[in-house]
Order: C-alpha cells, then sequence, then structure tokens
C-alpha cells in the first residue's frame, strides 16, 4: 500500500540568539500509512514539535529545514513553493496546538476561526461550513454544539476549547491531523474527556494522524506506532504494544520504567505516630486574597477550612488539579499569603501567620522548595553565593567555614564541589533543583515543603529527584510536605495523601491504599483519570456522567 | 566572600560591528569632554577672525562664528557642556528613579501607589513644556538645568525600573528570599538590582539621548545654557545666521548632536539582546 | 453577566480627573518657586516698598500659596486665565486666536501622519528584516536620534535655500490662495511629520510585532492563510489598543515639536506665544498655555485608553 506520508532522512538546524547553529533534527526517516496514527514521544528537546511541523512545510523561528524529504501524497513538502504549502495547510494537512486557549484569536468568535479554513481555500459554501462544523461539535461531544460557537474564546473552558481547535482542525477534512501535545496543558479529568473525543473521531473518519507527546501512557490510548525520539534522532519505532512490552532499545525501557508503580515502602513504620505531637499540624485554615470581607475573610477566597497533620519523619502527599488550592495551602503554611482564619503548629507551637512576623528559628525549621528551578535560583548570583547566604542568615557562619558546609551541602546533593562557582545558567535542569533543595537544607530544617518539584522535570530526571528527597530523609531526619498533581510522584515518597478540589480537603488516604482505597467520588474519578500503561485502558473507563 | 565571582566572561558578549562602530563614537565624544579643552588652538571667546561665518581654513578647522570667533575650539568647549550636563542629569535622573522604582515594586502598598499616581502625572507634562515653565519660573543656570532635566526624567525612568523589578519581584528566588525572613533592603541589593542591571544600563543610555535632546532645544529657545557658555544647542541658535550660506557654523555643531545621539542610539539596539533584556 | 466597561471606562475618566489635578499643581507650583517676588520684579528695583505692598494687595500675593492656587483653579475651571502681566489683556483672549493656528497646524499633521505611519509600521512589521525594514528602521533611528530644530533647519536649507521652492517663514495673515496655504504649512508640517512619523512608525511596528509572535497568528498561518489575511484579519483586531496607544504617544511628540518649529518659522501659534512669555516671564500667560497643552494631552491619551478599553473582545 502507498504510504500517506515518507519522512527521508529529514535534518532541520536552529540558529540561537548568539548566533550558534545547532543542528536540531539530525537525519530522521519514518513513514505514516493512510489512516494510521503515529505517535512521536520524546522529552524535551528530542525534536518531536519540530518533526510534526515540518510535515506542515513550517518551521518556528530561527529554524530551518537543510536536507531530506518529506512526501505527502507523493509531493515533497520540502521544495513545495509558499504558495504550494498555502493550498496544502488546513486541506490536506491540519494541527491541533498545545494550548488551544494561546491559539484561538481572542477578537474572533469560535465559529468563524473554526470554518476559516473552509474560507481560506474556498472548499464548501459558509453555510455548508457551519453545519459542518455543528456536526463536528456533536461528534466532540462538546455542549450546546449549536450555539457554542457564538461565544469567544475566554468564554469557554479549556478541554472545550481543545476540541474546538480538533474542530478547527478536521473541518477541512484534512487526510493528516497534527496533535501536538493536545493534552498536556489539561487536568486529567478534563484530559480523559478531550482524548476519547479525538479518538472516536479520528476512528470514525478514518483520517491519519501524527500525535506528538511526552507520555507513553497517554499516547499508548490512541497510536497504532510510536516512533521514540532523542536528541533530534530515531530512537527506535515500532507497533504500539511492541514498544510497550518489548521494547528493543534501552531508552525506551528507560522512559517505560518510570511509570513502573513505585510505592513507598519503609523498612519500619515511623514511630508510633499517634503517641507524638506532630512536626506540623495545619487546622481550619482560610487563606485567599483581596481585601477581607465583612466575614473578616478574604474577597477571593481559596483555602476552605483545611486542615493536616504531618507526624516526624513522615510524609505527606498533597494532591489535586490545577485551582485545587494545594500550592496555595504551601504558601499559607510557609507565611507567604498569611491565613485569615486558622492554626499553623510547628512541633505543637503555634506559628505568626506571616512569614514577616515568625522568628528566625521558626523560620529556619520550615523551608519551602518550588516547582521553577529556572526561577527559583537567583540568576546573577553564583551557586555558592545562594547556598551561602541562608547559611550566613540563620547560623552567622563566614570564611572558611561557610565555604567548608556548602561544598558539604552540595554533596549532600550529589553535585560536585567545584559548581558552586557556576551560575544557575550554566546548570542543567536536574542540577538546578538539587541546588534548589540545597539551599533549603542549609537552614538545617524539620520540615520541607515541596511543591511541584518534579513537574518541570523530565520523567527519568525526575524519578532521580525523589530517589535524593527519600536518602536526605533517612541521613537528616526530615519531614517532607509533597505537593504534586502527580499521583505516582506522589506515592512514590508520602505516607499519607491528602486530596484537594476547589480548596477543600476531599479526603486523606494512606499511601499504600492507593488508588484502590479511596472512597470519595472525586478522588476515584481522579484517581481513574490517570492514564494507565495499557492500550485498553481508555476503553474500558466508563464514560463521566456529568 | 573570598571565591565568590560570577562569570559573565564565560558566556560569552559579543558586539557587531555597527555597535563597536557606534561605542568608539561614544568614546570620542566622552574623551573630548574630558580633555578636548586642552588641545582648543583658540580661546572660545576670542575673535580671531574679520570675516564671520568663516570657511574651513587650515588656520580655523571648522571655520568661525558669527562673531569670528573659531568654532573649532567652541565646540570641544560645547562638548563639555552638552555632554557634562547630560550625563549629571542622567545620573541623577536614573539613580533615583531605579532606587525608588524597586523600593515601591518590593514594598508595594500605599507608598507604590502614591509615588505611581504622582509620577504618572508628572509624565504627562511633556517635557519640553515641564522645561520651559520650570526655566521661566526660577530662571537658567547650570545646576537648574541639571535638576530640571533629572525632574522630567525621573518618572520615566522610575516606571521603566518599577516595571522590571515588579516581574523580578515575582520570581520564586525573590518569594524564596522572603520566606526565609530577608528585610526589604537585602531584597533589592541582592536579589533585584543585580537582575536588572543591563536593562537599566541600556534605559540609561536611551534616556541621555532624550535629554541631550532636550538640553539642546531649550538651548536653541534660548533658554539653555547661557552665553558667555555654549553648548552644542546654543552654538547652532547663535550662528543661525548662517544657514543660508550653509556656514560651517550652524553645521558643524548640528553634526556633533547628531553624531552622539545616533551613536548612542546604535550602541544600545546592537548590544547584545542577553544584556539588554534579561529580566523580560 | 454585568459588563465591567462602564466601571472601567469611568474609572479611567477619574484617573485622568486626578491627574489633572496634580498637572495644575505642579504648573501653579512652578511659578510660585520664582526666586523674589513678582510685583518687585514687576515694578524694577526703583520701586518704593509702599508701591510693591500695594501691587501685592491687588494681586492678592498677601493671601497664602494655597488661596492663590485656590482662586487661580477656580478661574481655571470658568475659562477664566488671569490678565497678562506683559501687557494687561486677559490671558484667554492672547491665548484664542493662537490656539486656533496651532490646532489647524497640529490637525494638518495628523491628518497625514497618522494614515502614512500606521501603513508603513504595520508594513514593516509584516515583511520584518527585509531591506525594506532595515532602510525604514534605519531612517527612524536617524530621526529620533536628532533634535526638532535640526529637521527643521535642514528643511529650510533644502527647501527655501537651495531649491527656493518654499518661504522660510510661515505668515498666517496675507493666505488669500490654497496654494499660498500650502505654502505656509509646507515646511512646518514637513518638520512636524518627521519628528511624528518616526516615533508613531516605531511604535506601531513594535505593538504589530508582538501580536505577529503569538500562536494564534502561527494558528492561522497553520490554516493555510495568506500573510495580509494573517495580518489583516488576525493580527491587527488584537493590535488596536497598542496601536492607538502608540498614535496618542506621538501625538503627543506634536506638543514638543510644535514649540521648536513654531519658533523656527515663525509660526503664529499659541507655543511661540509661550515662548516669548517664557522671555518675559508672564507668569499668568505661562500658566494658562501650560494648562491648555497639558489638557490636550491628557485628552489623547485618555481616549486612546478608552479605545483600548473598548476594544479588548475579552471585555464585551
Amino acid at each position: 500500500m502507498q504510504n500517506l506520508v515518507e519522512i527521508r532522512d529529514l535534518r532541520v538546524k536552529a540558529t540561537t540568539d548568539a548566533g550558534n547553529v545547532l543542528p536540531i533534527i539530525k537525519g530522521v526517516s519514518f513513514d505514516i500509512a493512510p489512516g494510521e496514527i503515529v505517535a512521536l514521544i520524546g522529552e524535551s528537546g528530542s525534536g518531536k514539535t519540530t518533526i510534526a511541523l515540518t510535515l506542515m512545510g513550517h518551521t518556528r523561528k530561527g529554524c530551518e529545514i537543510t536536507g531530506g524529504e518529506i512526501l505527502l501524497s507523493g509531493q515533497d513538502v520540502v521544495r513545495m513553493t509558499e504558495a504550494q504549502r498555502q493550498a496544502m495547510r488546513g486541506t490536506e494537512v491540519a494541527y491541533v496546538p498545545q494550548s488551544a486557549a494561546a491559539a484561538f484569536n481572542p477578537a474572533l468568535r469560535l465559529i468563524d476561526q473554526v470554518v476559516e479554513v473552509a474560507k481560506i481555500h474556498g472548499t464548501m459554501p459558509m453555510a455548508e461550513a457551519r453545519a459542518k462544523a455543528i456536526d463536528l461539535f456533536r461528534a466532540l461531544a462538546l455542549p450546546d454544539p449549536e450555539t457554542i460557537g457564538n461565544r469567544y474564546p475566554h468564554q469557554v473552558s479549556g478541554g472545550q476549547l481543545q476540541r474546538l481547535s480538533a474542530a478547527m482542525a478536521l473541518i477541512g477534512g484534512p487526510k493528516l491531523v497534527i496533535f501536538d501535545e493536545p493534552t498536556t496543558a489539561l487536568d486529567v479529568t478534563t484530559q480523559i474527556e478531550v482524548l476519547r473525543a479525538f479518538k472516536s473521531v479520528m476512528k470514525e473518519r478514518g483520517m491519519a494522524g501524527v500525535y506528538v507527546s511526552h507520555d507513553l501512557a497517554v499516547v499508548a490510548q490512541i497510536a497504532d506506532r510510536i516512533v521514540v525520539l532523542k536528541g533530534g534522532e530515531v530512537q527506535e519505532i515500532g507497533a504500539t504494544a511492541q514498544i510497550l512490552h518489548h521494547p528493543a532499545h534501552p531508552y525506551t525501557n528507560e522512559l517505560l520504567s518510570a511509570f513502573e508503580p513505585r510505592t513507598f515502602a519503609r523498612a519500619a513504620d515511623p514511630v508510633a505516630a499517634n503517641a507524638q505531637v506532630p512536626v506540623l499540624e495545619v487546622s481550619h485554615v482560610f487563606a485567599g486574597y483581596g481585601p477581607l470581607g465583612a466575614d473578616r475573610l478574604p474577597h477571593k477566597l481559596v483555602l476552605k477550612d483545611v486542615g493536616c497533620r504531618l507526624e516526624k519523619g513522615c510524609n505527606l502527599g498533597v494532591i489535586g488539579e490545577s485551582g485545587s488550592g494545594k500550592s496555595t495551602l504551601a504558601r499559607a503554611i510557609a507565611g507567604l499569603l498569611p491565613p485569615a482564619k486558622g492554626k499553623v503548629l510547628l512541633n505543637g507551637e503555634l506559628l505568626e501567620p506571616a512569614s514577616a512576623q515568625r522568628s528566625k528559628e521558626d523560620l529556619r525549621r520550615l523551608q519551602i522548595v518550588f516547582q521553577l528551578a529556572d526561577t527559583a535560583l537567583n540568576p546573577a548570583r553564583s551557586i555558592g553565593d545562594i547556598l551561602g547566604r541562608p547559611l550566613t542568615f540563620y547560623h552567622g557562619l563566614k570564611g572558611a567555614a561557610r565555604q567548608a558546609r556548602i561544598a558539604e551541602l552540595l554533596e549532600m546533593v550529589r553535585l560536585p564541589r567545584t559548581m558552586m562557582h557556576r551560575l544557575p545558567a550554566e546548570l542543567s535542569g536536574g542540577q538546578k533543583q538539587r541546588v534548589n533543595l540545597a539551599r533549603a537544607l542549609a537552614a538545617n530544617p524539620e520540615v520541607i515543603l515541596c511543591d511541584e518539584i518534579t513537574s518541570a522535570l523530565d520523567t527519568v530526571v525526575a524519578a532521580a529527584v525523589i530517589d535524593l528527597l527519600k536518602e536526605l530523609q533517612r541521613e537528616l531526619d526530615l519531614s517532607y510536605v509533597f505537593i504534586s498533581h502527580d499521583l505516582s510522584t506522589v506515592q512514590a515518597i508520602c505516607d499519607e495523601v491528602m486530596v484537594m478540589n476547589g480548596g477543600e480537603t476531599v479526603e486523606t488516604l494512606r499511601a499504600r491504599d492507593l488508588p484502590d482505597g479511596a472512597r470519595h467520588p472525586y478522588s476515584r474519578l481522579l484517581f481513574d483519570s490517570i492514564p494507565q500503561l495499557d492500550t485498553g485502558w481508555l476503553d474500558r473507563i466508563p464514560a463521566r456522567v456529568a | 566572600m573570598a571565591v565568590s565571582f560570577p562569570t559573565p566572561r564565560r558566556l560569552g558578549y559579543r558586539l557587531n560591528w555597527t555597535g563597536a562602530l557606534a561605542a568608539l563614537v561614544v568614546l570620542f565624544w566622552a574623551l573630548t569632554a574630558i580633555i578636548g579643552p586642552w588641545f582648543m588652538p583658540h580661546d572660545p571667546g576670542e575673535i580671531v577672525d574679520f570675516d564671520f561665518f568663516g570657511p574651513i581654513t587650515d588656520q580655523l578647522w571648522l571655520g568661525s562664528d558669527y562673531l569670528g570667533r573659531d568654532m573649532f575650539s567652541r565646540i570641544l568647549m560645547g562638548a563639555r557642556y552638552t555632554v557634562g550636563i547630560s550625563l549629571a542629569a542622567v545620573v541623577l535622573a536614573c539613580a533615583s528613579g531605579v532606587i525608588l522604582g524597586m523600593t515601591a515594586a518590593v514594598s508595594g502598598g500605599w507608598f507604590d501607589t502614591v509615588l505611581s499616581r504622582l509620577f504618572d502625572a508628572l509624565n504627562s507634562i511633556p517635557s519640553k513644556l515641564f522645561g520651559l515653565v520650570m526655566v521661566a519660573a526660577v530662571g537658567s543656570s547650570i545646576p537648574v538645568l541639571i535638576l530640571v532635566l533629572a525632574v522630567i526624567y525621573l518618572p520615566g525612568a522610575f516606571r521603566f525600573a518599577r516595571a522590571l523589578a515588579v516581574n523580578i519581584n515575582t520570581m520564586d528566588y525573590v518569594t524564596v528570599a522572603r520566606a526565609r525572613g530577608e528585610r526589604t533592603p537585602y531584597l533589592i541589593m541582592n536579589e533585584i538590582l543585580p537582575n536588572m542591571t543591563g536593562p537599566v544600563l541600556a534605559d540609561v543610555g536611551l534616556r541621555f539621548v532624550f535629554i541631550v535632546l532636550l538640553l539642546s532645544g531649550l538651548s536653541f529657545l534660548g533658554l539653555g545654557v547661557q552665553p558667555p557658555y555654549a553648548d552644542w544647542g546654543s552654538l547652532v541658535r547663535e550662528n543661525i545666521g548662517g544657514l543660508p550660506f550653509a556656514a560651517p557654523a550652524v553645521i558643524m555643531p548640528s553634526l556633533a548632536i547628531a553624531t552622539l545621539t545616533i551613536s548612542v542610539n546604535l550602541l544600545i539596539d546592537n548590544l547584545p539582546t542577553k544584556i539588554r533584556d534579561r529580566s523580560e | 453577566m454585568s459588563s465591567p466597561i462602564p466601571r472601567l471606562v469611568l474609572g479611567r475618566l477619574g484617573i485622568a480627573a486626578i491627574t489633572l489635578l496634580i498637572v495644575s499643581v505642579v504648573v501653579f507650583g512652578a511659578t510660585q518657586m520664582l526666586p523674589g517676588d513678582v510685583a518687585e520684579i514687576l515694578l524694577g528695583q526703583s520701586a518704593t516698598p509702599e508701591a510693591v505692598a500695594g501691587l501685592r494687595k491687588a494681586m492678592n500675593l498677601d493671601q497664602p500659596a494655597i488661596m492663590q492656587y485656590g482662586s487661580w483653579l477656580w478661574g481655571l475651571l470658568r475659562g477664566d486665565l488671569g490678565t497678562s502681566y506683559a501687557n494687561s489683556m486677559p490671558v484667554a483672549d492672547l491665548i484664542g486666536g493662537r490656539l486656533v493656528n496651532t490646532l489647524r497646524l497640529g490637525a494638518v499633521t495628523a491628518a497625514i501622519a497618522v494614515p502614512l505611519a500606521l501603513s508603513l509600521g504595520i508594513a514593516t512589521a509584516m515583511y520584518r528584516g527585509t531591506a525594506f525594514d532595515r532602510a525604514v528602521n534605519a531612517c527612524i533611528i536617524a530621526v529620533i536620534s536628532v533634535p526638532e530644530f535640526m529637521i527643521a533647519t535642514l528643511a529650510v536649507l533644502v527647501f527655501a535655500v537651495w531649491l527656493k521652492w518654499l518661504p522660510a517663514l510661515s505668515v498666517n495673515s496675507d493666505i488669500d490662495s490654497i496654494t499660498q496655504m500650502l505654502r505656509v504649512f509646507a515646511m512646518p508640517v514637513i518638520t512636524l511629520l518627521c519628528v511624528i512619523c518616526a516615533q508613531m512608525i516605531r511604535m506601531t511596528r513594535a505593538a504589530m510585532i508582538s501580536v505577529l509572535d503569538s500562536p494564534y497568528v502561527e494558528m492561522a498561518l497553520l490554516k493555510g492563510a495568506s500573510r495580509s489575511r494573517m495580518v489583516l484579519r488576525h493580527a491587527l483586531p488584537n493590535a488596536v489598543g497598542p496601536i492607538v496607544n502608540a498614535v496618542a504617544l506621538s501625538l503627543s511628540y506634536l506638543v514638543g515639536g510644535v514649540i521648536i518649529v513654531e519658533t523656527v518659522f515663525n509660526y503664529p501659534g499659541i507655543a511661540r506665544l509661550m515662548v516669548d512669555s517664557v522671555a518675559t516671564r508672564d507668569l499668568p500667560l505661562i500658566q494658562g498655555c501650560a494648562m491648555i497643552f497639558c489638557i490636550g494631552y491628557l485628552i489623547l491619551i485618555t481616549v486612546a485608553d478608552l479605545i483600548a478599553i473598548l476594544s479588548n473582545p475579552r471585555l464585551r
């Protein structure tokens, strides 16, 4: 059978701001059969999105195709004129972007943007295009298919926008649809609905697709074949089942191993907990933003009566979707957003609500580590300075003693001591997150609040950071509050898990009972929505009754 | 602090040809302002030519002015006034603007609101108009000029620095420092200022150009540097009568202003983006 | 769902009012910094103390500054700008005809500058990095880097001295035909155009580029849209706010430009009046002119902000 797409020895180079030229795609070849969905999978920097965009004859600013050919129905996209490419975009190949919220023009009505492909290419009369759009809305399970198109992008939710962007891609009846991480920005409970809609619509119409993702579990649900990429080169190509169950390449194995469930198993249960005073106790906390109202609560309330306990030497996981208030909880505990009501106790002693009022000793014992290592380290200061400041601030260390302690801290997080002379920009993401952690350790804290610290890292790096956290806990008698949206990370390190939704505690569960021990319907929905490394998972999950 | 040295060299800044050329011209005028007056062939006040608006000769390298004085010496002298006054004003404006801007951004609250409102209002008085009113009220002398120019460009410097500092203030490393218990002066000096030096320096350059233009404009209107002293703007005003003969006396000071301001603008436009907008 | 627009519009108008109040304090305060006493200055050094005291009383100068400010502001609100020191005529009468002249100059300039600069600004943004873009940019840097008086003198040199097409001075009185009006306006307008257009092109280009770099424009490209469709249909509606702001800010350069241009070309407008009154230290006249310029500027900025609010689809 004739292939729909044949990519041969594709090469792309990028020019950086400093004027350096780097190859980013180094000779990639693969095929797509008609009606087949091929997934491009890889970590950040693997070139998966770049390859997908070249299928439309497009490269982002600073990038350029330098070699190879991309045959689409026998025509070479690389050698097309700009006019030929314009004619092909939207009708032959269509694109579903990563962030539909950014890809919809805020000034135009949704329906006008959805039918625009038909208008540009003159493929059908406008009335017919509108009718087809409404059909697509219905097929994609959008609410109010007749009228939703009359709204503006800011008036619909993220998951709906993502489905609308699929309608926008499908309206021209393309032979190939490119999905560029279309569910990455969504919460899991939304992701499952969107995935389901994509899958049914693609199957029904028999269109071929390219599905770009970093998440093997998502890809397992929708792709026929998987192309594993790393550093702009193909590592392995195979049928989905083969890649998942019999990977040939060590890198594929590495990717897969990050998915293995790793429940946190302690040698011994930590000290008979309940007899002791908990190291951190939060009770009936209300916090939010804006001026206080008549009820002495802030105008925009984020946390509503949240409470939790953290026993010494234990780890508490806080899990929830975006907007659940989990990060706000960390800020409230740290005193960055002083709670309007409620108490935070450290070793049974009441803490002042605002960090500015707390004593240096209280501040020292409770440290916070943030999600994005990039913004958490001051780019103008050396690693040594960054680690040295808390040493001087809390412990009054100076000169040689300070230097020695900095070296010790770097060793603790498994970094070479020479790194103290480097600037943050010279470090990799994983290294930065380790320095970030070392800065918290410099205070000799008792409790560390970890706010999504592994979310921005690639899976393999994230797993190493989790292992480091566990080792440090053994050595230093720490307790962690571990905030994440990702159940498997939380499971890997926590004793107890608190599920949050809409600023309230849903329920608190023992980690070893997860995920099946969940009783509350929301926690069940949340846990059930997490994609499994299993090709049949999506089809087995019953549709959400909403 | 024995072993801690940041390493900007390793990050490799490079200037392109236009930028390098512009930097040379700026350097040339800076040097002229400092040491130029020692190389004056004539006293700038002395009448050396019987002819006025004389042409360029071996004796008078840039011709003579409306009284027959040596233009070359007068331009060398004028460099000191134009560059000196502008530099003093820009340093005054930017230093106070940056300090106030950072403080407003970090402390927030009423301090920020009042200052921002006030400076926004000052900003809505067109600069030349403000200059006119102030000079009319207080009279024109060099200290007054410096102060007026600084006051006029303070709101802009404040607004620029505040916007930068507000962005940096939301960074997690500032939040971490705050959670550590650091006080405002530490936050400003150690966490925020080091991360905005590049953009602030570029802004100082732009504002320097504005100030040179405004000072020249005021002098051209006869409200800037007063005789017997003369900056480049006053030189154009004095010799405007030579315009119909395209006398060097009116063209040369104009060229001096243009080369200085265009070079500064080109230098900033060609700075490596890494320096110019690191925190944007 | 109640629209937030009325609240935003009212807020913006409130801010404009507060700003105007602060500006009036500054303008009044600046003229109070005069060393010595207006009465002494007016009467000269040989005046007797009695004469000075009498004049002070007549001019209400013996009252505290706040009272003087109050009565000045009250007068301002009623359109009474005080009496000129120099020739004892009401300031409003002195300004009246001159203001019309200046407005005419500004209007002619704006009518040419806005369409010209917008199309050039959008075109350079569309063809970013091409030779056309670079050439326009080089011109812009040259123009914004030199003082207005240089452009004016250059225009005189080229059009009046070398080409002898136009008179070097503008005198409004002897206009009796369209060609003559063109000749009178030509030089001031050409000079102002250079200044305004350079600023406006630069800002429009920047506003347009930031919109053209947004993901929804890339999305339009990937739908097969042509370059003109991407710009006109997708980018422009979102750039209206920033562009209107750029236009207003650039037009405010008119104020600075007009001061120089009226002086160089001897054009009988309000800016020339003000420069002359600075020479004679005619404070009421200076205050009056300054307030008129500030109000004009504020109106421009406020209208631009209001258009930006109204053009934001998120607020509809």
